[in-house]
């Protein structure tokens, strides 16, 4: 493999774990702020 | 040539596999159980989402830990048989990302416990991060062989930190819990370093057996052994834990006192042949284990 592939290939397993760290991200902001307004109620 | 390879393997991006491998997945586990079990043991339990932001916060930090120790002591890694395959020393990764790494790892599991859970138990995962890095490897663990001593303070953090981000402040029973794992740290941390003595001599880290000797630490184990036994027991005649919690201790710590004493009795030298060390660096991971689970189970089964 040249070292050009190699560098692409872990920059695109990157992103894909950054994108779906983000989404799970949002997912636990948007359930922490459902338990939050329960509590506050 | 072996350090061009090293220079275009840092010049890559790291693999996220390595940057994983920082936050030292293994230790990470009994952070988590404990931390845990601190949570579960709270009088009142917070929604089960806040509940698991609060654990995930714990393992974050934890894992920013991992990083920033590698990072700092990536040098002495490299002096180790045990140590020298980690993504550093092995020159799978530049230091700057480990830094980037663990610095924005530990900011944001700080930020998103004060967020999620109080900022009560933020300030405390901030203060364990900042005493497990600047305390303990950066300060106490190149310059005395007491550094496991008050260095496994940092260790002890994650009971206390669930149970105040579960209640929103202190109290008794998480403080001895504290006390438990601070005192079970240096028996545990002592038998795991007298049978791989040569590796610590080797990086100059100033280890107990390296420092004074196998006979010397072999006693600190057990007296080490004997407060921590009393501390792990001491819930139940308190009040704060039931029967459950109180013979399992009993029973866990009394095997732990035979073992420390196996330990101290032994006279080997040679650390293939350390069997008694072994056992009871076995057992003391387990001890902590079953130790924290009878707590949980009689708050649940028995209050």
């Amino acid at each position: 493999m040249k070292p050009e592939d190699e560098v692409l290939r872990r920059q695109r397993d990157r992103s894909r774990i950054m994108a779906l760290l983000l989404g799970a991200f949002v997912v636990l902001l948007f359930f922490i702020t459902i338990a939050k307004i329960g509590i506050n109620w | 040539m072996p350090a061009l390879e090293i220079t275009n393997a840092a010049a890559l991006p790291a693999d996220w596999r390595d940057l994983l491998a920082l936050t030292k997945p293994r230790v990470m586990s009994l952070v988590v159980f404990t931390g845990l079990c601190g949570l579960l043991a709270a009088p009142e339990l917070p929604p089960a989402v806040l509940g698991f932001t609060a654990i995930l916060c714990i393992a974050l930090g934890a894992g920013a830990c991992g990083a920033l120790n590698q990072w700092y002591e990536a040098d002495l890694d490299a002096k180790m048989r045990r140590t020298a395959k980690r993504p550093l020393p092995a020159g799978r990764m530049d230091r700057q990302t480990a830094l980037h790494f663990g610095v924005g790892l530990g900011a944001f599991s700080v930020l998103l416990m004060g967020l999620a859970a109080n900022w009560l138990a933020a300030g405390l995962l901030a203060v364990s991060i900042l005493f497990y890095v600047l305390v303990y490897t950066v300060w106490l663990k190149p310059r005395t062989a007491q550094n496991i001593v008050i260095g496994g303070a940092a260790g002890a953090f994650p009971p206390l930190i669930g149970w105040v981000a579960a209640t929103g402040q202190f109290a008794p029973l998480p403080l001895l819990l504290f006390a438990i794992i601070f005192l079970w740290t240096p028996p545990h941390f002592w038998a795991l370093s007298l049978f791989v003595r040569s590796d610590y001599a080797a990086a100059g880290i100033p280890m107990l057996p390296v420092v004074a000797g196998a006979r010397a630490t072999r006693r600190q184990i057990f007296i080490y052994s004997l407060p921590m036994a009393a501390a792990a027991i001491a819930p139940w005649p308190l009040g704060l834990a039931g029967p459950i919690y109180g013979a399992s201790a009993a029973i866990l710590s009394g095997v732990f006192l035979v073992l420390a004493a196996r330990v101290f009795g032994s006279r080997s030298s040679d650390p293939a042949d350390m069997p008694a060390e072994r056992h009871l660096f076995a057992y003391s991971v387990f001890y902590l284990f079953a130790l924290f689970t009878a707590l949980v189970a009689d708050r649940w089964i028995a209050w």
